[in-house]
């Protein structure tokens, strides 16, 4: 399995950014080779629209699943039809985060907010 | 003519000066562009006589042409587009109706559909005639709404129109005054609203457009609005004085000048003067 | 650290004289304006020693190289925004242009290309552990919702208080209201006894309600409608919304904010009133 999540830091022991559309990195930690991927956000200054671009970022690198703070509706949409499966973060690093996931620890995130447009 | 009414900072009395300058000519053109947040419509009670959608053009995919091959995700500069599983997702929101990727598509898989952001009411109130431009909760951009509230108005002399504008000084703000034969900046005796005075100040500037100051609220002692005006040799159309009288009409959304001859005069004197400046500038240009 | 968001639909209402007055009343350490459009905060807030400035880029506009240019006209065709102006020569109307790209892709001889820019500036002010973070967009600009998250960001990293921090807010609904909503944990409702100022209450709240935070009201200039003022106290209880007070109109206010004080720096009625509504809304916060 290909786990997504977006980290302030390019290392395991990041705390995850709660912002997803605008973090500085994702990661992508696959569970068989117990590696590490760091891409960096490409959505990050996009005056807008950065929730859809970082949701194809995670799509285009095959994730199966994204760990996540918080969502909004338009990225949930993406991941949603790329059928990724996303999971509310929890208190900790993104090692403790892709831990708990492993250990079925973590709730599915199904409360998606508004976003933000992007728009004046 | 058109004049346009704004400030840079809210809660001025944009609407308060609006509304009234309205009322008191003898037959008017009233047009609400702050179609975030419209009051101008609480105050006239408008009897609405027809309304009518705004809306954009969005695209829509026709799936048997679509060959997965992403131009037009990549080409959008807004991330309206995704694709998952070779098909493309359209975000409408998001969606600058720019025509962009239906351009790009090579199979020429686009067409483009309306789709509504808000309507513009039109009514009548008395002497008024009363645009309100109103945008959808969630719309992004206003000034589609903008600019067919003022496209093809009744305009002389005799029968003004006057702008309420947006506060701020954003591109919404602009669209608003881009016509204005003249501007009445209304600007309240305080430190915060100077600060703003002077960014709308520097907008109609700018723009060249003939304008002048409307002192609102005003307080004894000093007026740092009106040392502004000073300073900067700009002219100063009215002082409205804090009322607690007018306060209390205004906030019961009444328009002052039906109930108060002295406001009555205030805003007939201002119109007139608005009158005057304006055909000044028309000699002065001529 | 938590994020107490001070907000009011409509314009006007005394956001920045009642956010001023809870940075002093607190001591905190960590605040911002978000009010990208009209930034107030910084007139009152008094900081002696220079921010830290930067650039905030917005989308890339286009720009038309007129030794290029053939005049074809393919631009103007194709320009939903009306943003390119013929001529002498031809020329793009930065105000107007939304930086779509369409006429840098339709241009036949490449005379048209995308570059930076500047839609407003981001203003950093600390010193020891005191840190305010602000921005002014420039006239005409859009995109401001990014703005606001790059204020609140700068804000963050630049602080090393764990406890509160103020953001002030902007009028209206729009981008840079949700903006400034997303990763607050409180909102304050400044509501002004007016029609207009309830209609435009009532749609803040509900934008507001969007999102995952306790949401307290207070009103401000009560005393101008008495009224208004209760039927603001009553939609209040109707919602199940906690009501922190109300503080009067107070010209006294006015002269301490055109002196660059807070109304709590000087004896004045507002000043008193707003002390029992900071610890109320504190109270609500903190528990």
């Amino acid at each position: 399995m290909k786990i997504a999540i977006p980290v302030i830091d390019k290392n395991l022991n990041s705390s995850v950014d709660a912002s997803f559309g605008r973090t500085n990195y994702f990661m992508f930690y696959d569970t068989s080779t117990k590696e590490s991927v760091f891409v960096e956000n490409s959505a990050k200054n996009n005056p807008g629209g950065a929730g859809i671009k970082a949701a194809q970022t995670i799509a285009d690198n095959g994730a199966n699943a994204l760990i996540a703070v918080r969502l909004g509706q338009n990225a949930a949409n993406v991941l949603q039809n790329a059928e990724i499966k996303i999971y509310k973060a929890t208190d900790g690093s993104a090692k403790d985060n892709i831990d708990a996931l492993i250990a079925n620890n973590l709730s599915t995130l199904s409360d998606f907010h508004k976003g933000f447009h992007g728009r004046n | 003519m058109k004049i346009a009414v704004l400030s840079g900072k809210g809660g001025t009395g944009k609407t308060l000066v609006s509304v009234n300058l309205a009322t008191v000519a003898k037959s008017s053109t009233y047009i609400d562009c702050d179609v975030e947040e419209p009051n101008g419509h609480l105050f006239f009670k408008p009897t609405i006589l027809a309304e009518k959608d705004v809306s954009v053009k969005i695209p829509k995919l026709n799936p048997k042409l679509c060959t997965g091959c992403r131009r037009c995700v990549d080409f959008c500069k807004f991330n309206a587009l995704a694709i998952i599983n070779n098909k493309p997702i359209i975000f409408d929101e998001v969606c600058h109706s720019c025509g962009g990727c239906v351009l790009v598509c090579p199979e020429k898989a686009f067409s483009e559909i309306d789709k509504s952001i808000g309507k513009v009411q039109m009514g009548k109130s008395g002497n008024v005639d009363i645009y309100t431009g109103i945008l959808n909760i969630g719309e992004a951009t206003g000034i589609p709404i903008i600019s067919n509230l003022l496209s093809n108005k009744q305009d002389t002399l005799d029968k003004p129109v006057i702008i309420d504008c947006p506060p701020g000084s954003s591109c919404i703000v602009m669209e608003s005054i881009k016509d204005a034969d003249y501007c009445v900046l209304v600007a309240e005796p305080t430190l915060f609203g100077v600060h703003n005075l002077n960014m709308v100040y520097e907008l109609v500037t700018l723009f060249k457009k003939p304008f002048g100051v409307v002192l609102n609220k005003c307080l004894d002692g000093d007026n740092p609005a009106e040392l502004f005006c000073i300073e900067k040799n700009i002219k100063i159309l009215a002082h409205i004085p804090f009322d607690p009288e007018l306060g209390k009409l205004n906030s019961e959304a009444n328009i002052v000048v039906k109930h108060s001859d002295k406001y009555h005069n205030l805003f007939s004197s201002l119109l007139e003067k608005i009158i005057t400046e304006v055909a000044n500038e028309a000699t002065t240009n001529s | 650290m938590k994020q107490l968001l001070i907000l009011s639909g409509k314009g006007g209402t005394g956001k920045t004289t009642i956010a001023s007055a809870f940075i002093k009343l607190g001591s905190i350490k960590t605040y911002a304006d978000c009010d990208v459009d009209a930034p107030n905060l910084h007139l009152i807030t008094k900081w002696e020693t220079e921010p830290q400035k930067a650039d905030y880029y917005g989308l890339q506009k286009a720009y038309i190289d007129k030794e290029v240019c053939i005049k074809c006209d393919q631009c103007v065709l194709n320009c939903r925004f009306g943003a390119i102006e013929a001529g002498d020569f031809y020329k793009v109307n930065t105000y107007s242009c939304e930086g779509c790209s369409v006429c840098e892709y339709v241009c036949p001889t490449g005379a048209i290309t995308m570059r930076p820019s500047v839609d407003g500036e981001m203003m950093l002010y600390s010193e020891k552990d005191e840190v305010f973070s602000t921005a002014q967009l420039k006239m005409g600009s859009g995109t401001s919702g990014l703005l606001v998250t790059e204020v609140k960001k700068r804000m963050k990293s630049a602080s090393t208080n764990t406890n509160l921090a103020i953001i002030d807010g902007s009028p209206g609904i729009g981008c840079p209201v949700i903006a400034s909503l997303n990763g607050a944990d409180m909102v304050l409702i400044v509501a002004e006894p007016s029609i207009s100022g309830i209609n435009d209450m009532e749609r803040i709240i509900l934008t507001a309600k969007h999102f995952d935070m306790k949401i307290a009201v207070c009103i401000n200039k009560y005393d101008i409608n008495l009224e208004n003022s209760q039927k603001i106290e009553d939609f209040c209880k109707a919602e199940n919304l906690p009501f922190v007070g109300k503080i009067p109109y107070d010209s006294n206010a006015v002269k301490a904010v055109n002196n660059g004080q807070t109304i709590v720096d000087v004896d004045c009625i507002s000043g008193t009133a707003v002390k029992s509504v900071y610890e109320k809304t504190i109270n609500l916060l903190l528990n």
